[in-house]
């Protein structure tokens, strides 16, 4: 594979007409994905997370954009101006490769690559998991007071468990506005995973398997809850919508579960992580 | 080694009544043979679950054993029907060894066991064919049950069953979709070999893969399978009978898989013509070795996983229960361990098409080959240190995740050296656009799109939001629809004249491949969009405010499927009724294929030919030390 010259004879100069209109498409397009479509990328802003996820996808889709044009733009400048005239039976020149064009290629596309494998980590720490089920015991826990609350999934139901108001547990999901929660997500029977779309929350819920993570909502608002890991019949009918309410409101609300759930509070089992259950067969 | 004159014994005498024709090894019997074997079966697993030690089967009318046992008789009855097992007992009895006794000839080979790589390849394209339709039409029922935002249509049963039949047969028979009809039908000819290193295990591949297809289509008839493709546990091990059908095909789709690479491996490995140096090789015959690396690597991982989960249901062993002991992260790092290779298996073979394909259309070189042979061979290598990143956010290994974001995120080094590749042989190219040619070209923008749209998966963070909803959908429909269909029908369009000697009407061919294109983008792009305003996958209900999207999404569906039916139209009208003769090399390509006779002569070659340089000489020499152009091979 011997590095050649391109030859550039009575032929417009392709690498620079080229490079040019990608360098120009990207200037205009780069900072229209950002500016314009940034801000309306999801998650939105519902929580700390949410809206470290805004950044990120703003980010990587700012990379992206570049890299997008680089290829588009060329597919669409080779087809428009290296073609065989109809008819013809014409021979392209035999460049078999370019050593410079190929050590460049590389080292740029290992740059790129690993420094967005650097952002995301340093974003997945900084951010305490961003969000995401960091299984039982994460790498890295925010300071401060954590309200606890259990995410306990069955077929197909979610339910939650809130350990610091006597183990109260409702089938609806509410949460103080900035106030960092630390939510346990575990299943009764078979794969779920919690989704609360607009706090930028996803977490699997096994059976056995206590999975953590970490969310501080910022804005008072309804948000929805799926199942987005398939749990069998109904899995699409496992969505309910939480609120996100100012602390008055939450300690009213909580107290007037505990004062309603007090007589089934009796039967429940005792608070657990985790719990192994029965094999179900033939359930669904 | 030539056996000429052993193929030209097997022709049965012109005399023998057509009765007695029937009997003997062939589809009928296996058929037959097929399903006795199921019911044996049947009865010795309804015999051993009477003990009231599985309460689960007399509550339930249901016996895991006994269709597990049926399936597997049944395989083996069907097999030994096929004739498979006449080689080895006559082996056996002290016979001579024979190369290739089921050589026939007539339109009867291709509807029994036959040792003829061509052959074979032709069985595998239509085979394939036939259940690539089907799943299909699954998808097409997907998408009708979606045009409303609750179920109206089907039951939610029922569409979890469509929904895994889809994803199961596409991922399962799709596997083989490029490796099954052309790297059997063209590898050998490529490297200048007279047949695949071991005929019979060819020839079983293609049949295992069809009692599979079929074992699979089964499922409807037990209840189907609430899974998915994945078969996530422990709902597998809760599901009824149908999750059986799942199992099996499945488990016979990897045993198909793992002998498929093994084979092409020995193949190119031992029988390249004498001169054919791997720096020589095709770079389509190197997608297929880098391809049967993972099959052989990564198929047998999904055999025992789902040996596994056949046991874990059949006789209550607990590999996957919680409750018993068991895990159901053992079966999710199990199953992608397999699942990760298992998408690279779908997708180098895409860039092999289209790497051999776009020299021949651009009459220039392959720009970079040694570059594009180490593009696949690192995407072989990466692809299994990658598949925890389909478990993000399940909480295994949590501590891991940077490590599996940095090596997937590495993977995209590699594959940028495919599109490197295609760019710099475009480039200053005298390109025209023949119908494989456009798919190539369509592969480019699609795969750019699925890459792309991976590095959202890819980032840990930003996978919280798309992981398990339709964005994720979207990405692999891009990379193996757009990625491996789009060079399945290049490959068709490329290579099906050279297999039948006949020709495709061209105007029907583009129709075919714009109407394709423009639906296929205009079905999945917006799921991308349905995917980040939140919506799971798998759901048959969703809310309101998404239905108008949806809607448009089912309408692109069902163009995307009349495409096919312009596909489906113009084989019965070019290769059935017009039938109009294909030229020699219509592309006038220098590969080796296109310079032996059509048809392909049972032996492939006169004489072995030597190679002097690879197939690329294309284009004409620009400074010293240029390629020289010369006639290729023989």
């Amino acid at each position: 594979m011997a590095a050649e010259p391109h030859p550039g004879v009575a032929e417009p100069n392709h690498a620079r007409r080229f490079t040019a209109i990608w360098l120009i498409a990207s200037v205009i397009a780069t900072p229209l994905v950002v500016f314009l479509l940034g801000p309306e990328l999801p998650p939105g802003h519902g929580s700390e997370q949410a809206s470290g996820h805004v950044t990120d996808n703003t980010v990587l889709l700012a990379m992206a954009t570049p890299v997008l044009l680089l290829v588009l733009v060329y597919l669409i400048y080779a087809v428009i101006n290296f073609r065989q005239p109809p008819g013809g039976m014409l021979e392209g020149p035999a460049i078999r490769g370019d050593a410079r064009i190929q050590t460049t290629w590389i080292v740029i596309t290992s740059a790129l690559v690993l420094s967005l494998a650097a952002y995301g980590t340093v974003r997945l720490l900084a951010d305490n998991g961003a969000g995401s089920g960091s299984g039982p015991t994460p790498l890295t826990v925010p300071k401060g007071h954590k309200l606890q609350v259990q995410v306990i999934a069955q077929q197909w139901a979610f339910t939650y468990r809130y350990p610091e108001y006597g183990g109260v547990e409702t089938t609806h999901l509410e949460l103080p506005v900035n106030q960092m929660v630390e939510m346990h997500v575990t299943s009764l029977d078979v794969i779920h995973s919690f989704w609360a779309y607009q706090l930028g929350v996803k977490a699997d819920a096994n059976p056995g398997v206590d999975n953590v993570l970490f969310v501080k909502p910022t804005k008072e608002e309804t948000f929805e809850v799926h199942c987005s890991e398939l749990c069998g019949i109904w899995h699409g009918y496992m969505f309910d919508h939480g609120h996100v309410v100012s602390p008055q409101a939450f300690e009213t609300w909580i107290h007037q579960q505990e004062t309603t759930m007090a007589p089934a509070k009796k039967v429940l089992p005792p608070y657990a992580h985790t719990y192994s259950p029965e094999p179900t067969r033939r359930a669904g | 080694m030539s056996t000429t004159a052993a193929a030209a014994s097997t022709p049965r005498p012109v005399g023998r009544p057509r009765w007695r024709r029937l009997l003997g090894f062939n589809l009928l019997s296996a058929v037959i043979l097929g399903i006795a074997g199921y019911y044996l079966g049947w009865f010795i697993g309804h015999r051993i679950s009477t003990t009231k030690s599985f309460e689960f089967f007399s509550a339930t009318d249901e016996n895991d054993i006994a269709l597990l046992l049926a399936y597997i008789f049944g395989v083996v009855g069907f097999l030994i029907g096929l004739g498979f097992a006449n080689y080895p007992v006559s082996r056996m009895l002290g016979r001579p060894a024979s190369l290739r006794e089921k050589e026939q000839h007539g339109i009867g080979r291709y509807f029994g066991l036959c040792t003829d790589h061509k052959v074979v390849g032709i069985q595998y394209l239509v085979g394939i064919g036939l259940f690539f339709f089907i799943g299909g039409l699954n998808a097409m029922l997907i998408r009708t049950e979606l045009l409303k935002s609750s179920p109206t249509f089907v039951g939610p049963n029922q569409y979890l069953s469509l929904v895994g039949m889809h994803g199961t047969m596409m991922m399962g028979m799709m596997t083989s979709g490029i490796l099954g009809p052309f790297a059997n039908y063209f590898v050998p000819i490529m490297i200048g070999a007279r047949r695949m290193a071991f005929p019979r295990i060819e020839a079983l591949t293609f049949w295992l893969l069809m009692a599979a297809g079929f074992i699979l289509t089964s499922t409807i008839f037990f209840g189907g399978f609430p899974t998915g493709w994945t078969g996530y546990e422990p709902l597998n091990d809760q599901a009824v009978m149908g999750m059986d059908s799942y199992i099996v095909f499945f488990a016979l789709v990897g045993i198909s898989m793992c002998l498929l690479g093994l084979n092409m491996m020995a193949t190119i490995i031992t029988m390249r013509a004498p001169g054919l140096t791997w720096s020589r090789l095709p770079i389509f015959v190197w997608s297929v070795f880098a391809t049967s690396v993972l099959m052989v690597l990564a198929a047998p991982m999904l055999v025992a996983t789902l040996a596994m989960a056949a046991l874990d249901r059949s006789i209550d062993t607990s590999f996957f229960v919680t409750g018993g002991g068991g895990s159901s992260y053992l079966f999710e790092n199990l199953f992608w361990f397999f699942g990760h290779p298992e998408v690279y298996i779908l997708a180098v073979p895409g860039f092999g098409i289209v790497l051999e394909l776009i020299p021949v259309f651009t009459r220039k070189p392959l720009w970079g080959y040694r570059l594009a042979v180490s593009g696949m061979l690192g995407v072989t290598l990466l692809s299994f240190f990658v598949w925890q990143h389909h478990l993000f956010v399940s909480g295994i290994n949590a501590d891991l995740r940077p490590f599996y974001m940095l090596s997937t995120e590495i993977i995209s080094i590699p594959t940028g050296f495919i599109f490197l590749c295609v760019m710099g042989t475009l480039w200053k190219a005298r390109t025209s656009f023949s119908t494989p040619m456009l798919f190539c070209l369509g592969w480019a923008f699609n795969f750019l799109i699925g890459g792309l749209s991976g590095v959202f998966l890819s980032d840990t963070p930003s996978d919280t939001d798309t992981h398990g909803s339709f964005f994720v959908m979207a990405h692999f429909h891009y990379t193996i629809m757009g990625g491996l269909i789009f060079t399945f029908f290049a490959a068709i369009y490329y290579w099906v004249p050279k297999m039948t000697g006949l020709r495709f009407n061209e105007r029907l061919s583009k129709i075919h491949f714009w109407s394709m294109f423009l639906a296929f983008n205009s079905t999945f792009m917006p799921l991308f969009v349905l995917g980040m305003e939140g919506m799971p996958r798998r759901v048959s209900f969703y809310e309101p405010k998404l239905h108008t999207l949806n809607v448009w999404v089912s309408i692109s569906a069902f163009v995307l499927g009349l495409s096919m039916l312009v596909f489906l139209a113009n084989t019965v009208y070019s290769l059935i009724f017009v039938r109009i003769k294909a030229e020699s090399n219509p592309w006038r390509s220098k590969s080796l294929e296109w310079q032996v006779p059509t048809p392909v002569p049972v032996n492939n070659f006169e004489q072995i030919p030597i190679f002097d340089s690879d197939p690329y000489d294309y284009g004409t020499p620009v400074a010293i030390g240029g390629g020289q152009p010369a006639a290729v091979g023989a």
